[in-house]
């Protein structure tokens, strides 16, 4: 996939431009295009003065990047403590049943990309479901696909 | 305006103070976490827009406030209405007009929105009276639900960087660092490591550059008390930092915010920007000779990340893997040099301790753990939320006083608390007073406040599991008992719920578990095995019975169970639609039937059905 390699240095430049910054410039790449492209990176490692191996080190040691597209709705079952007492397990099996997708994966017509995280820190409304940064909570398994797929 | 020096500071407060209590009557909205996903934001707006529409006499568009979380989450989202205290709850945007009409202009008290007390089944009128509330003591939370965390003038109008003006032009660095040994006050990440001794060892480091950083990387699973503060009361953080800033003779500080809580970064900024505009941060603070600036740093998602070295070479851009502590970052820290990195609420408990001294704190709580420590309340447990309470109190007031117990009739079973990191305690060990150090004897431990409350549904074994699988997908990865220990005894865990492992599996466990413990680098490994220990040593029956009898005594290992549709099946249909394998026939209002051989005991038709018609054995 090309993306616009001058929006990219646009992100980048936005940060001071030392290696201290790869960790800021990378989640601003990633708010942009929802995950970083391989364009991205090199860009990153050139601008920053960082081996390409760091920047790549970097990337995949953090949960929050995706070397991968992720999809328009990007939909995170919460799997902390209280959302796993209270069922967030039965809300996964309602969600990959439905969506057809594992954990970490996106739909092939790029509509849905379905995550578990560990925890969001809403754990008195557990269990917690977040599509696109919307935090559902007390959600009913059987209501989950519903609300994912909802408008 | 820009503040430099104490008498402007004391005048600008006066006017925040004209502002912040002109409106005679308010309507306070809940805009924290937990009431926004309930949708308060609406009911905020909704309450802007009729109350401009009605012209009431003594309510004005500016008497509608909103403030950062108030702590009792279960019931949001919430309004109070002042000065009367009176509490509603679960307020949607349908019930403001009401409210409007009735409470604002009738002056009448809506019975349908107030809380009922457990207990007595009474309705209870006004807020301070909720036994939730009633048993708290704020200290590090005292501003949260009071003061909207968006403007710097409503934390000056309520004596926001009092503490400050108060430390930099009546206090040398070392009597601030005394005043905080004093308080007693232990670091509220978890550890407990004392404040003061940890400043007075970082001022005392030789070196051109000093750091202060505010751990905001709140990981723990259950835990959200950290969160809540950055998002209700940022400037008691930004404060708190400050003045560690003095003492220790810092000019660059920054707050590690986790990846997940993007609102709190926000209202970190705002706040931040707004306290600079003013002289509170950046060049010459107050006037004085003091330059300090913060910056936020966000984290990445990675768990290990909480860990202080992982956490500090994050900072500096680089993969956050922690380091041998030979020598401990007070001494070098973020980028070689000596940094004090304490966390969020500790920050927010210092201003406290600054203004009304170290002997007020060391009052409260018990010897060794002085002040109060503030709880997430989460799981099975009827008022989910935040409180804070003072330290020695027990379990039992906790979780039933405050908590309310366990609801939908069920027993309680065991308590987590601090996270990963910590274990889990039986109904027996429930009176114990909760302190750092009863805590790590019980084999838990304090942690960043979590209490995750569990009931006679859940199986012990699975959580140890559960916990174990966690860590393992958060180890970083570079010593190799956390690495692959971890791994092996989370495989070992997973034999003993599908009731495949022997007692030589379990006693490997414990001689595994043990060398995690000891031959890991980091806090993350050698505290990893504790869920498992403490399941062991407290549920050791729970243990057996899924070696020896192949059961599953909570009814959630899915090979040890199987499930049925008794008599109570009433034919609607729920359990048949909600099925993920298809293993359930019927037709409307007749039994429904249960197909054990395609059934993969998941339990979705167990949590729908009304009817209590679903039987595990």
């Amino acid at each position: 996939m090309a993306h616009d390699l001058a929006k990219i240095q646009e992100i980048i430049n936005r940060s001071p431009q030392s290696p201290g910054s790869l960790i800021a410039v990378l989640q601003d790449i990633q708010r942009e295009f929802h995950y970083l492209p391989c364009e991205a990176l090199e860009a990153t490692a050139s601008s920053l003065n960082v081996p390409l191996s760091k920047v790549f080190s970097v990337s995949t040691f953090y949960n929050a990047f995706s070397l991968n597209p992720r999809g328009e709705r990007i939909i995170r079952i919460c799997q902390g403590t209280a959302c796993h007492i209270k069922g967030a397990d039965l809300i996964q099996e309602q969600l990959v049943a439905g969506l057809g997708l594992k954990p970490g994966e996106t739909s092939p017509d790029m509509k849905y990309t379905l995550e578990v995280v560990n925890c969001l820190g809403v754990c008195a409304m557990a269990p917690v479901v977040v599509v696109n940064d919307k935090i559902h909570g007390g959600v009913r398994c059987d209501k989950a696909l519903k609300l994912v797929k909802k408008d | 305006m820009r503040i430099d020096s104490i008498e402007k500071l004391d005048k600008w407060r006066k006017e925040c103070r004209r502002t912040f209590e002109a409106p005679k009557r308010k309507v306070i909205v809940c805009l924290g976490e937990g009431c926004l996903a309930n949708g308060s934001e609406e009911v905020f707006n909704e309450f802007k827009k009729l109350v401009a529409e009605k012209k009431i006499p003594d309510v004005t568009v500016e008497s509608v406030a909103k403030t950062g979380c108030h702590g009792f989450c279960a019931l949001g989202p919430l309004v109070i209405i002042e000065p009367d205290g009176t509490f509603y709850t679960k307020v949607s945007k349908g019930d403001v007009a009401k409210i409007v009409d009735k409470t604002l202009i009738g002056h009448e008290i809506i019975d349908k929105l107030l809380y009922t007390d457990a207990k007595t089944a009474e309705k209870v009128a006004n807020y301070e009276k909720i036994p939730f509330y009633a048993r708290q003591q704020r200290i590090s939370l005292r501003h949260c639900g009071t003061i909207d965390p968006h403007k710097i003038t409503d934390y000056i109008a309520v004596g926001g960087y009092a503490a400050l003006g108060k430390a930099l032009t009546t206090m040398t660095p070392q009597q601030v660092i005394d005043e905080i040994t004093k308080s007693g006050l232990r670091g509220r990440g978890g550890a407990g490591f004392p404040t003061g001794k940890k400043w007075a060892t970082c001022a005392k480091a030789p070196a051109d550059v000093h750091y202060v950083i505010c751990n905001g990387d709140e990981g723990d699973p259950g835990a959200f008390s950290d969160r809540t503060t950055m998002g209700s009361d940022p400037h008691s953080v930004l404060e708190g930092m400050i003045i560690c800033a003095y003492a220790v003779g810092s000019h660059q500080g920054y707050i590690y915010v986790r990846e997940e809580y993007p609102l709190a970064v926000v209202t970190l900024q705002k706040a931040i920007d707004e306290a600079k505009q003013h002289g509170l941060l950046g060049e010459h603070i107050l006037g004085t000779e003091l330059s300090f600036d913060i910056k936020i740093s966000r984290g990445g998602g990675a768990f290990v990340c909480g860990e202080s070295s992982a956490l500090m070479r994050s900072v500096a851009g680089e993969v956050g893997e922690p380091r041998a502590k030979y020598i401990r970052s007070v001494i070098k820290g973020l980028h070689d040099q000596p940094t004090v990195l304490n966390n969020v609420e500790t920050y927010a408990t210092v201003p406290a301790i600054v203004e009304r001294g170290a002997d007020w704190f060391a009052g409260i709580g018990t010897k060794k753990s002085t002040g109060t420590k503030v709880f997430s309340l989460a799981g099975k447990i009827k008022n989910t939320g935040l409180v804070e309470v003072p330290m020695g109190i027990t379990l039992r007031e906790i979780i039933f006083d405050i908590g309310g117990g366990v609801p939908d009739g069920r027993k309680f079973k065991a308590v987590q608390t601090g996270g990963p990191s910590g274990g889990c305690l039986p109904e027996g060990k429930i009176d114990l007073p909760v302190d750092f150090d009863s805590l790590t004897e019980a084999g838990s431990m304090m942690g960043s406040g979590g209490m995750v409350i569990m009931d006679d549904r859940t199986c012990m074994v699975e959580v140890a599991r559960y916990f174990l699988s966690f860590l393992v997908s958060e180890s970083c990865g570079k010593c190799v008992p956390c690495r692959e220990g971890l791994y092996q005894l989370r495989e070992l865990c997973a034999k003993v719920c599908d009731g495949e492992a022997t007692e030589e599996d379990l006693a490997l466990m414990e001689r595994l578990a043990k060398t995690i413990k000891v031959g890991s680098l980091c806090g993350l490994g050698q505290s990893g095995p504790n869920p498992f220990l403490s399941t062991l040593l407290y549920f050791r029956d729970e243990y057996l019975a899924h070696i020896r009898d192949k059961k599953c005594p909570g009814g959630v290992c899915r090979k040890l169970i199987t499930y049925a549709i008794t008599d109570a099946c009433t034919g609607c249909m729920a359990c048949i639609s909600v099925c993920p394998v298809h293993a359930i026939t019927g037709e409307r209002k007749k039994k429904h039937v249960l197909d054990k051989n395609i059934c993969d005991r998941c339990g979705s038709c167990y949590a729908v059905c009304k009817f209590d018609a679903i039987e595990i054995s």
